[in-house]
């Protein structure tokens, strides 16, 4: 016994440490982040404590300015374009959420058994594949004033000749084709994420459920949706942080300027038109602010994942 | 012999090549925002000797490739990418082949890029002499000057004149000469009477917001930004008022500059009655939009009030390795009347040649087929005259584009006028972080 523990010891004391080859490993992926990411963001995160901005060709700055780049931003426009954000995310999210899940409840109902799945799953995931600004041009070139919607609007005797429905000139009509846009871009993604959720779900579950004479909105209400909850947040969450990060589609539909009087003015479209005018200090701030909400929604996310876990470890 | 005569002849071609492009770097960068530049220099600059399939280069005949470095204009874009190429040539990081020879600029920010250091001096550094300079028009130079110094030359002038068309004038005025037509339109108050029997008819006076925004905002009695300030001249909100009357009242389309329903507006099914336009405008944009079914169809005349709209200047870049070149190009392209007398009769465009432009507007041989036969020249020689720079600043082009922008809302109904100035304020400081006052006028 005594001659073992004195064997077991040596050979600790005389292995080779293969740990530092997982370092080497990994290097690269933490150089990178480091200079291409940290350094960035600590620096944005530094400017946004100053004034430094360009006019003409002279910079300004940088000077330290405290918390006034927060304290403009605050008082001001930045809790308008949050609310825009939302209520251009929220929009699109609910539709989509909705749709998805009846469209993934059909899909994966073994008693309806729908034919041609996989084309419609194919079909629903194309706008997916196309470049969002590129969506946004079309939608801009189909619903502008002499564009082919308002042809067609006009030859069914919906609206007069002259006298189009300007899309673009109205609050609704943007915010709802952005809403519209992300909708149809996303719901073929959400579809696909539910039905694997709901798949995941014993058969057996569903089959007990209909002997005991379950209604298939019981069985939805009280089986599936239940058991696909960690999915649905997960969904839910990158949705939100998606959501928060809009800005290509309502960039392109509205010209940058996020008209009519800026109800479609996005948190990153803001950053950006601060970007353009080369003004860093309170770019920076918006930054930091979007950083920080970003990073409370992974919080959130990731507590939940965790309850989740720790809950089905109870069972 | 003639072997050995024809070696050395080539031997001394080589040489003299060489020994040309010895003193001067290989690579001439022109920094621009759309081909207009480009293709102006590619026919009529006599130096060039080759052009490249894709055009991105031009071979020089002294050697020097020209490389053209095209960055679209909206939203800053242009003006941000040359600032961070300028920075870099500045901070020493660039190779003199990629240093910015030539860059252009639009009157709307000139002073921007002429006040600095960034752009050399026409007659010290680049050696024109003012006798060459002479035939220029003074304003022209005025905007590319800073205390005195001239920055920048131009091969245009940009007189605006009112292009209207024929047909729709015989049917609302009962006459389409040019004359006639003047004497109905020449102040406001007979123009807006003039939209009212337009519109009776079943027309629209103008296509839509922003058409007759330069009439009143080359019209200002004072800069647009001075210190910390922007100021919104009177004039500029008689513009506000007469465009939300036109468009309460329909005289007007509702459509957006350059947007695809203005454009429309300008083809043979469009009903609208004219638009401003300065040179540039008529040979360049209208005759595309009007098509080959406008052709004879529309005439100028110069409407209630001079103005001029755009313009390019070209700048020889601090730290360019082509001097030499760089003078050559100025010379022929703002200087040469032989040339810029023939780009207006291949064209059409107005070059700055006064006494080039004088003998085309005095030939009664020139017309436009364009414009029913119409001497434009003529109008824009007298057009040109009246045009005033006194007031402009650094910060025009931003300045122009967030008025527009946002009083569209009051025009389309989603905003009340004092929304409407709020919203100016709000992009206006977001767009120039210095400015952080905003005065309207009484």
């Amino acid at each position: 016994m005594h001659s073992m523990t004195a064997m077991r010891k040596k050979k600790k004391g005389s292995s080779i440490s293969y740990a530092k080859y997982g370092y080497y490993f990994i290097a690269p992926f933490f150089i990178t982040f480091i200079l291409f990411q940290l350094i960035p963001l600590a620096s944005t995160v530094y400017y946004s404590f100053f004034s430094y901005f360009r006019d003409g060709r002279k910079w300004i700055g940088p000077t330290f300015a405290g918390l006034a780049n927060y304290q403009y931003l605050f008082s001001t426009d930045l809790p308008r374009y949050l609310g825009n954000t939302l209520i251009l995310w929220l929009i699109g999210f609910i539709p989509q959420i909705l749709i998805s899940l009846l469209l993934a409840a059909w899909f994966t109902d073994y008693r309806l058994h729908l034919r041609g799945q996989a084309f419609f799953k194919t079909v629903i995931y194309m706008p997916n594949l196309i470049m969002a600004s590129a969506f946004s041009m079309l939608f801009y070139t189909l619903f502008a004033d002499s564009g082919p919607v308002n042809g067609v609007l006009r030859l069914v005797g919906l609206t007069q000749e002259g006298a189009p429905i300007r899309f673009f000139a109205s609050i609704l009509g943007t915010r709802g084709l952005i809403g519209l846009m992300n909708f149809l871009m996303w719901f073929g993604n959400t579809t696909i994420l539910l039905m694997a959720a709901m798949m995941g779900v014993e058969a057996s579950l569903f089959e007990a459920a209909e002997i005991d004479g379950c209604t298939p909105t019981q069985i939805f209400f009280k089986i599936t949706l239940p058991l696909i909850r960690p999915l649905l947040i997960y969904v839910l969450i990158t949705s939100m942080i998606g959501g928060l990060q809009m800005f290509d589609v309502p960039q392109i539909l509205t010209r940058g300027s996020g008209d009519p009087m800026r109800s479609a003015m996005t948190m990153i479209m803001y950053l950006n038109s601060h970007m353009f005018s080369r003004n860093y200090g309170r770019a920076g701030a918006v930054s930091t602010v979007l950083f920080l909400i970003c990073g409370i929604l992974c919080v959130v996310v990731m507590r939940s994942l965790d309850t989740d876990r720790k809950e089905a470890k109870k069972k | 012999m003639k072997k050995v005569m024809s070696l050395v002849l080539a031997l001394v071609l080589v040489a003299l090549a060489s020994a040309v492009v010895a003193d001067e770097g290989k690579v001439l960068n022109i920094w621009c925002w759309n081909d207009e530049f480009q293709s102006r220099f590619n026919d009529y600059y006599p130096g060039v000797a080759e052009i490249a399939a894709d055009k991105s280069t031009t071979t020089l005949k002294n050697g020097v490739v020209v490389n053209w470095v095209i960055n679209p204009n909206a939203d800053n874009n242009y003006q941000n990418k040359l600032d961070e190429q300028l920075d870099k040539q500045f901070d020493g990081q660039l190779a003199d082949d990629e240093k910015i020879d030539i860059f252009l600029i639009e009157a709307d920010y000139a002073l921007k890029y002429v006040a600095d250091e960034a752009s050399l001096d026409v007659r010290a550094d680049i050696g024109l002499a003012d006798a060459d300079l002479a035939d220029q028009y003074d304003y022209t130079q005025k905007i590319a000057s800073a205390d005195g110094v001239l920055k920048g030359v131009t091969w245009q002038a940009t007189p605006g004149l009112f292009a209207y068309r024929r047909s729709i004038a015989k049917d609302v005025l009962g006459t389409d000469d040019p004359a006639a037509v003047q004497e109905a339109l020449s102040d406001w108050d007979k123009f807006n009477a003039v939209a009212e029997q337009a519109a009776a008819k079943g027309y629209k006076m103008l296509s839509g917001y922003d058409d007759s925004y330069r009439t009143f905002s080359n019209n200002v009695s004072a800069p647009w930004v001075t210190g910390d300030t922007a100021t919104v001249d009177a004039n500029i909100m008689k513009w506000v008022e007469q465009t939300k009357d036109f468009t309460d009242k329909g005289y007007n389309n509702k459509t957006s500059l350059w947007s695809a329903e203005w454009a429309a507006d300008q083809s043979a099914e469009g009903k609208v009655f004219g638009f401003f336009y300065s040179t540039w405008g008529i040979n360049f944009t209208l005759v595309g939009n009007a098509g080959e079914a406008g052709f004879g169809d529309w005439a100028v005349c110069y409407g209630p009030q001079p103005y001029y709209w755009g313009g390019t200047w070209i700048c020889a870049a601090n730290g360019t390795d082509n001097v030499e070149t760089i003078k050559d190009v100025m010379l022929a392209l703002s200087a040469d009347k032989d040339i810029l007398k023939k780009i207006t009769l291949d064209t059409q465009d107005y070059t700055n040649s006064i006494s080039g432009m004088s003998e085309i507007a005095n030939d009664p041989e020139f017309g436009s087929d364009f414009l029913g036969g119409q001497n434009h020249v003529a109008l824009f020689l007298e057009a040109a005259q009246k045009i005033d720079m006194s007031n402009i600043s650094a910060y025009d082009q931003g300045c122009n584009e967030k008025f527009q922008q946002a009083f569209k809302n009051y025009f389309d109904g989603n905003a009340t006028i004092d929304e409407a100035k709020a919203a100016f304020e709000t992009a206006i400081k977001e767009q120039y972080p210095v400015i952080t006052t905003v005065v309207w006028p009484e």
